[in-house]
């Protein structure tokens, strides 16, 4: 599904390295975990394959499908498939949550030459799944991320992956600012969305998320490249022995 | 204090070739205004209101000229709208072109017709509420239109109006120079909604007066015309009683100068008034709010919610106060005025004042410029919405604030979809 070649990237505006030669390779299907250390790049990574400026590859590649993403504008690399979980979900005053939504759904379908969703049907479809993910009516009015709490902030980010029904799904720290409940619900909506055409990228300080959301390969990050991948009990190991255990020993 | 000759000399450029029917009460309501005139002269930039836009091309002797303005890109606004449709050509009734003024709940008259009775509401109204309006700050254009308006009519709602008066302002030459003068009263418990919109001239001069009666309640509704040449000095004196509301709000898109002043009072007690601004440039566009707003009843509310989109080194202007005066306790005074600036040419200039008297009240002001938010475009972007696209939905975000000061849905989609429309042209 993703295939990520030698990425190295660097800060558009200052001449500092962040990834280092980045290898991934992630099947249909599967879901993948990044951990790391503060300041390895994972955040990076994720902001790079959305398409975020501000930095500039130098080398390498993302190929979603066998399409190279690194060379399209954020709103292709959407059409295509790519969907990001953000860290901090951006609130927008002024536009409805529903408007948003509806907005990018059909923007996608557009670009893809598919037929714009109608009003009805969106209704219908958004509804139930605002509802799987505890989401009422109220949020689904106010402005985009607006007066949401944490918790409902990642909720809103899993609904819009719901939604849009991408095909490689990337999540940065979603499980940041959740309490246990929170983290439940959302790794709840995660899993509903699993499948044979659906693979992801989750990335998180903790093993924490990952008792819920249970991966197929676990790549530790550090210093802007992966220094060690593995099994579900490569999760296990950092919670029991910190990273530093880990680095020492791929050093 | 005598007003300096260059001041005088400008006015009497002005005015040559201008006359009045000397007449009735109105003759003399506009003899009463060009004696003032003659006192204070016409604007100049050095004037304290006048700091921020030069007002040469509204007080010139002649207008610069203006090119007709094709509309035909898009519906001409409110024309869904269900209402009476008053046109004037070059500032001049035509009637051909006009629906049957007889609409339940309103009078109308034209200023000619009504100006040489004995007897008439508008006495009362006729440059009186522009004369209030003079102090503290000079507003010479606004007694230039009382003294020489060659149009105008009189409204006078006395129940609840079955449908909107819309007033159609048509260009007909690329150098006509029009003054209108409008009076509108509200009476008690009455309620009117008025709609303006069209280019009017290659340089407009007007004056509206409103009065509002305890518990009247009247809805402004202005989408100003497209021509990217046009000039235009508008003025909205209104006086507020007990319990009334009055709401207008001004929809821009294009012409090279607007000043647009609104001057209301509160005078009775718990009376609501909000005047609200959504101005779009791009290039050759200068755009600026004078508002000044006085608190006198008790418990009164009042909003000022300005926004401006600026590009292509676009101008846009506010002027806000805020007068609360003495014994008008209780008082909700707002204000905020705001600039999205699209590019580094473009400037918003601000000024937004409060002068309070009062020991028991809650006024906040509030003024910003800034770019589109970045984040919130790759936000959007990363959703799938074309970068054109996330950014007309966040500028319409930014102006959704002084939308919501639309009371009518179907109108405020109007003037939405206008604003839309623009961005679409505009997007490069």
């Amino acid at each position: 599904m993703l295939e990520i070649k030698n990425l190295h990237v660097k800060l558009e505006e200052e001449d500092k390295i962040i990834l280092k030669g980045v290898n991934l390779s992630i099947g249909a299907g599967q879901v993948h975990a990044i951990m790391g250390p503060n300041g390895s790049g994972k955040s990076t990574l994720s902001y790079v394959l959305a398409g975020r400026e501000g930095y500039a590859v130098t080398e390498g590649s993302a190929l979603l499908e066998g399409t190279e993403l690194l060379e399209m504008e954020p709103e292709e690399r959407a059409a295509v498939g790519l969907f990001l979980a953000f860290q901090y979900p951006v609130e927008i005053p002024g536009v409805g949550n529903m408007t948003f939504l509806r907005t990018a759904v059909n923007a996608q379908r557009k670009a893809r030459g598919e037929d714009e969703m109608s009003a009805g049907d969106f209704l219908k479809v958004v509804r139930a799944k605002a509802k799987a993910l505890q989401i009422d009516a109220e949020m689904m009015k106010r402005p985009v991320n607006v007066g949401f709490s944490g918790g409902e902030k990642k909720r809103n980010e899993i609904l819009q992956m719901a939604m849009l029904e991408p095909k490689m799904c990337v999540l940065d720290e979603t499980d940041s600012g959740l309490d246990v409940d929170a983290m439940k619900l959302v790794a709840d909506g995660v899993n509903a969305l699993r499948g044979a055409g659906r693979s992801f990228l989750v990335i998180t300080h903790y093993q924490r998320l990952l008792d819920h959301i249970a991966p197929d390969v676990v790549h530790i990050m550090a210093d802007g490249r992966i220094v060690k991948s593995g099994g579900p009990e490569l999760a296990l190991e950092v919670e029991n022995n910190g990273y530093a255990g880990i680095l020492a020993e791929v050093e | 204090m005598a007003a300096p000759q260059a001041k005088l000399d400008a006015l009497a450029a002005r005015i040559a070739g201008l006359s009045f029917p000397v007449a009735g009460w109105l003759g003399a309501a506009r003899a009463d205004a060009l004696d003032r005139l003659a006192a204070m002269g016409l604007p100049g930039k050095r004037d304290e209101y006048w700091r921020y836009t030069d007002p040469a091309a509204l007080t010139g002797a002649v207008p610069l000229a203006a090119a007709l303005f094709d509309e035909s890109d898009e519906a001409v606004a409110f024309s869904g709208i269900d209402r009476v449709k008053l046109v004037f050509v070059n500032g001049v009734f035509d009637t051909a072109q006009s629906d049957d003024p007889a609409l339940a709940g309103v009078e109308i008259e034209h200023l000619a017709d009504a100006g040489a009775a004995d007897i008439h509401w508008a006495r009362e109204v006729y440059g009186v509420l522009e004369t209030r309006g003079q102090t503290p700050v000079q507003r010479p254009l606004a007694t230039l239109a009382t003294a020489f308006a060659t149009g105008g009519l009189l409204i006078r709602a006395t129940g609840k109006a079955a449908k909107p008066v819309s007033l159609i302002y048509l260009q007909g030459s690329d150098t006509s120079d029009v003054i209108l003068h409008h009076c509108i009263k509200v009476e008690s418990g009455a309620e009117l909604t008025l709609l303006e919109n069209g280019n009017a001239a290659a340089r407009l001069t007007m004056v509206m007066e409103v009065e509002v009666a305890a518990g009247g309640r009247f809805h402004h509704i202005r989408a100003q015309g497209r021509a990217h040449q046009r000039h235009a000095a508008t003025h909205v004196f209104a006086r507020l009683g007990a319990k009334a509301l009055f709401k207008s709000f001004t929809v821009t898109a294009n012409g090279a100068l607007t000043r647009n002043d609104a001057v209301i009072e509160l005078v009775g007690d718990d009376a609501v008034a909000h005047v609200a601004g959504a101005a779009v440039g791009d290039g050759a566009f200068h755009h600026d709010d004078t508002v000044f707003v006085t608190h006198q009843g008790l418990r009164c509310e009042s909003r000022q919610v300005f926004k401006k989109v600026l590009k292509n080194g676009a101008t846009g202007v506010f002027q806000g106060k805020i007068l609360v005066k003495k014994g008008a306790q209780k008082t909700d005074g707002y204000q905020i005025s705001q600039a999205l600036l699209l590019d580094d040419d473009s400037q918003f200039l601000a000024k937004p004042e409060l002068e309070i008297y009062a020991d028991d009240v809650k006024c906040s002001h509030g003024s910003t410029s800034g770019a589109i938010d970045d984040t919130a475009l790759f936000y959007l972007r990363s959703r799938g919405v074309p970068e054109k696209a996330a950014q007309s939905l966040l500028v319409l975000a930014f102006l959704a604030e002084a939308m919501a000061e639309i009371d009518d849905a179907d109108i405020a989609e109007d003037i939405r979809a206008r604003l839309e429309s623009w961005l679409a042209r505009h997007e490069h």
